[in-house]
């Protein structure tokens, strides 16, 4: 079947290309690149006031299948990654059962297959049940059909260094990425929000930055000792991204993400005792948000990852403490992304895009996705509207949960099209399927 | 008022205090009289949701409802669905449905209110949240102050104790800096919230150094649990360093008065002798005052038309 | 039209609002005196009489009335005074009255009562005080004296005693001084609000 997407910006950082260029798709794959194209039997879809880019590719997301299918599924949450623009998402292995094994992450990648909305590259657990006790077969994993090369017991920190340090080393064998969520437990037992002047008045235990800071500081020496691929999940405090920034500048091989929550809300939103503010690492101060969106602009943070996280509706209708934290972020991180970083003017678009594409595929292996958009590449993409502005209503989301913080927050540019190997997913905002 | 709910004490305003409070001592004359009631609440439902013991609070408000001839329901959550798994929105499902006016509530979490708030359309009265605030205990330990002290502008009041983990503190810092007064909290570090110095209050880890200076000294209880989650290494070297003896009692002014929220741990935030000869007191003040407080809170909120949020 | 002055006070103030005066200082003082005479010739002396004030100007006029009754009679008549905040009708459909104190130091069972209000109007606030006043006790009668009845009952009262009556209409509102509330005596009757009133 042939496509040609007519009359938009590419923007495909991969290459570097930004400008008015057509995309001829057959087959699946992209065919040809450039201003006025014309093709005969070509379906033509006109982006004119569009731009055009590689799918977008979550490292960090919570399918919560297998075990919590009441909150969202792997078809829920597909669905939901496609009308976001992405094309490739990574599902954290803490399900029930753990995906500790080459049984459950083949499961899970076959599953998203057969769904087709996006490509689905489960990240296996570092460790037996994430308990941070013994190793898992991370060589299993990584020679299984789901080609597993990115590992993390996310939920938890691996809590021992020792353990780490031989995680980062054995994983070398597989050219693959141990990616940590950085969290001293000891100092954020029981805790329920960042520590700082809102927690001290609303009576909530805190979690102090440096609990985050910390186990980043460690991390970043137990990689540069193993020369080991690091990647770090989620971070939040001005700190944790200057520890990364320094790190870089000495060579050591890390990479790092953050969540649009991180560059868009603080600890402030917590005064109602909403719990779908309630996130870990949680909400910080305006410094932190600001110190996010500078190591976003400058590259010492690689990717944005939403860290989407599902919650049945009544597990987040109870008071502050007896809520588990998580937020949506898959429908909403252009969004964010446009209107907080762009808007602003941190970043320019295509670096926005760059932290949604070639950023993230840079962390890990993920055949296909992030560009360049090359003759011969595979054709999943997304067309967006960089301008369009619209208002989060939960009451629409594709997930099968509901709680976005977002809602009734009015956002900057939305997805038009997502097209994976060639077929639209989504069509006029639309999921296909 | 300017309030539907009585969640934080912070949602009152300085002309608002001084309401309650004046209305609550011409309430205090109702427990004179040969017929202790007034007809005013007369219809209306007040529902008391206690999720966490505390027989004298509860009590307490169940009086201040009855002497206004309002109708009282007792909700405790042990032996309730609530034990049996019902959540904290179902129950207030329920409450919505039988149509109850005002619901008091106290909850070991903090924020419960707020969420109740959002889910009826009841007055909501905090009557202690988890380890954040316990707004009508303020207000009764003003009235208490205001009793023997003519103006709280520039009163010096002093809160010792557990301060991180005491609703009663948070409160009654937040009426007290409304009203005027001079707040000095004293506590080991350990027990004090982090950036506490934008709370408008003086703090000092040395007991010894505050009290000759105090109008008011406020000692709050503190809990084994803390001394065996660290944050003091023993009960003896608490009581110690922060515990009101007789020698301390001795180096107050004359003119000063010692609080306490009740109970009292004696030996450690209070010695034993000294909480002898203070228990009457203090107590006696607590209930009595309480419920004259409850009274013109109950009267203030559900006395106008229904508010809608 | 008055004319103002820099600062208006008190009684000036008052006037300047598009008032008309029905009553002033000596008018009051006048009605009091003679209530106070057709107290005692109704009840056949002060014998067992209490006087109590509706909060809040009734309160002042049950003092002077009392300090009159002794006067008369060479024996003291104790006053005192009732709040009817917690009794009133319309709980919950306004916001909540201010509370003053009631202070009844004497045992109402066997007494004779003459309860006394400023204005009486629709027979509420009457109704009210009657309902606090049997919460205290059991007086053998009550009776009730006004300053003022401007008609336009609500409620099957009447007052025993009346100083002046009034006849209103229902958009006017009648205003009361008194020395020990407002610094001065005199009793207005205000229409409704016209636009331009006195200039300042």
């Amino acid at each position: 079947m042939k496509l040609l997407l007519r009359g938009g910006r590419l923007v495909d950082p991969a290459s570097g290309h930004d400008g008015a260029a057509d995309v001829l798709l057959d087959g699946g794959v992209v065919a040809e690149v450039g201003p006025g194209l014309e093709a005969a039997g070509a379906k033509r879809v006109d982006c004119g006031g569009l731009v055009v880019c590689p799918g977008f590719v979550d490292l960090h997301v919570h399918l919560r299948e297998p075990g919590r299918e009441d909150a969202e599924t792997i078809e829920t949450g597909s669905r939901a990654a496609a009308l976001g623009g992405y094309t490739a998402v990574c599902p954290m292995p803490n399900t029930d059962p753990v995906a500790d094994n080459a049984g459950v992450v083949e499961m899970v990648a076959a599953r998203g297959r057969e769904v087709g909305l996006v490509d689905v590259f489960p990240v296996g657990a570092v460790t037996l049940g994430q308990r941070g006790v013994e190793l898992a077969e991370l060589g299993a994993m990584a020679r299984s059909a789901a080609a597993v090369d990115c590992f993390s017991d996310d939920g938890h920190p691996i809590r021992e260094a020792r353990l780490l340090r031989l995680a980062l080393e054995y994983a070398r064998a597989f050219d693959a990425v141990v990616a940590d969520h950085a969290e001293d437990t000891s100092l954020t037992d029981g805790a329920q929000m960042h520590e700082g002047e809102v927690s001290a008045m609303l009576g909530l235990a805190g979690w102090p930055a440096a609990a985050e800071e910390m186990v980043v500081a460690r991390d970043l020496l137990l990689a540069e000792l193993t020369g080991g691929r690091l990647h770090l999940c989620h971070l939040s405090t001005a700190n944790a991204v200057e520890l990364v920034r320094a790190a870089k500048a000495r060579g050591v091989r890390v990479t790092a993400e953050a969540a649009p929550h991180h560059f868009t809300l603080t600890d402030e939103t917590v005064r109602g005792y909403d719990p779908v503010f309630k996130v870990n690492p949680p909400l910080r101060e305006k410094a932190d948000v600001e110190a996010v969106r500078q190591g976003l602009a400058d590259g010492a943070i690689d990717a944005i990852a939403t860290d989407h996280a599902p919650h049945a509706r009544e597990d987040k209708e109870v008071e502050w403490p007896a809520a588990p934290p998580g937020m949506l972020g898959l429908e909403t991180a252009l969004g964010l992304a446009v209107a907080e970083l762009v808007g602003p003017g941190y970043l320019e678009l295509p670096a926005a895009i760059e932290r949604l594409t070639a950023g993230p595929a840079r962390c890990r292996r993920l055949p296909g996705h992030g560009g360049p958009v090359t003759p011969g590449a595979p054709a999943n993409l997304t067309v967006l509207d960089p301008a369009a502005r619209w208002t989060v209503d939960r009451a629409t989301l594709a997930s099968r949960a509901r709680n976005t913080p977002f809602h009734g927050r009015e956002l900057t540019g939305r997805v038009v099209h997502t097209l994976l190997r060639g077929a639209f997913t989504v069509r006029d905002g639309k999921a296909q399927r | 008022m300017n309030t539907k709910h009585l969640l934080s004490a912070a949602d009152l305003t300085a002309g608002e205090i001084t309401r309650v409070l004046d209305t609550a001592a011409h309430l205090a004359k109702v427990t004179d009289r040969a017929i202790k009631k007034v007809p005013t609440l007369r219809g209306r439902t007040v529902c008391n949701l206690f999720f966490e013991d505390s027989t004298r609070t509860r009590i307490s408000f169940e009086l201040a409802a009855k002497r206004l001839s309002a109708d009282v329901i007792n909700f405790s959550a042990k032996g309730s669905s609530v034990s049996k798994g019902e959540s904290l929105k179902d129950t207030a499902i329920t409450l919505e449905a039988m149509g109850v006016d005002a619901i008091v509530i106290r909850h070991g979490a903090s924020g419960a209110p707020w969420r109740l708030a959002e889910w009826v359309r009841a007055v909501v009265v905090n009557a202690g949240d988890g380890t954040h605030e316990h707004p009508t205990q303020a207000l009764l330990d003003l009235y208490t102050m205001r009793q023997r002290f003519p103006s709280f502008e520039g009163l010096r009041v002093a809160i010792v104790g557990d301060v991180l983990h005491s609703r009663v503190a948070r409160s009654n810092v937040l009426a007290l800096t409304t009203m005027g007064a001079e707040v000095t909290l004293v506590a080991p570090p350990t027990l004090l919230p982090a950036r506490v110095e934008s709370w408008g209050v003086a703090v000092s880890y040395d007991l010894d150094a505050v009290l000759p200076k105090q109008d008011v000294v406020m000692m709050l209880r503190v809990q084994l649990e803390r001394q065996r989650a660290g944050f003091f290494p023993s009960m003896r070297e608490y009581a110690r360093l922060y515990g009101l003896d007789a020698r301390r009692l001795d180096a107050m002014a004359d003119h000063a008065i010692v609080m306490h929220p009740g109970p009292m741990n004696r030996g450690v935030e209070i010695a034993a002798d000294v909480a002898d000869s203070l228990e009457r007191s203090v107590i006696a003040d607590q209930v009595a005052n309480g419920i004259s407080v409850r009274m013109a809170l109950l009267y203030l909120l559900l006395g106008g038309p229904e508010v809608r949020q | 039209m008055l004319r103002a002055a820099s600062n208006p006070t008190g009684l000036e103030a008052f006037l300047m609002s598009g008032r008309t005066v029905v009553m002033d200082a000596a008018d009051v003082h006048r009605a009091l005196v003679r209530i106070a005479h057709e107290v005692v010739e109704r009840n056949k002396g002060t014998d067992g009489l209490v006087v109590v004030g509706i909060h809040t100007r009734g309160v002042p006029l049950a003092g002077r009335l009392a300090a009159k009754l002794t006067e008369i009679e060479g024996r003291p008549v104790p006053a005192g005074a009732v709040d009817v905040a917690m009794y009133r009708d319309d709980i919950g459909m306004r916001p909540p009255h201010a509370t003053h104190d009631t202070h009844l130091p004497f045992d109402l069972a066997g007494t004779v009562v003459v309860l006394v209000d400023d204005v009486l109007y629709t027979g509420r606030t009457v109704r009210a005080a009657l309902d606090a006043l049997t919460d205290f006790g059991r007086p053998r009668a009550i009776q009730l004296a006004v300053l003022v009845d401007r008609g336009h009952r609500e409620l099957p009262l009447r007052a025993d005693y009346v100083g002046k009556n009034l006849p209103t209409a229902a958009d006017q509102a009648v205003r009361v001084q008194l020395q020990e509330t407002d610094g001065s005596d005199a009793v207005a009757i205000e229409s409704a609000p016209r636009k331009a009133v006195a200039s300042r």
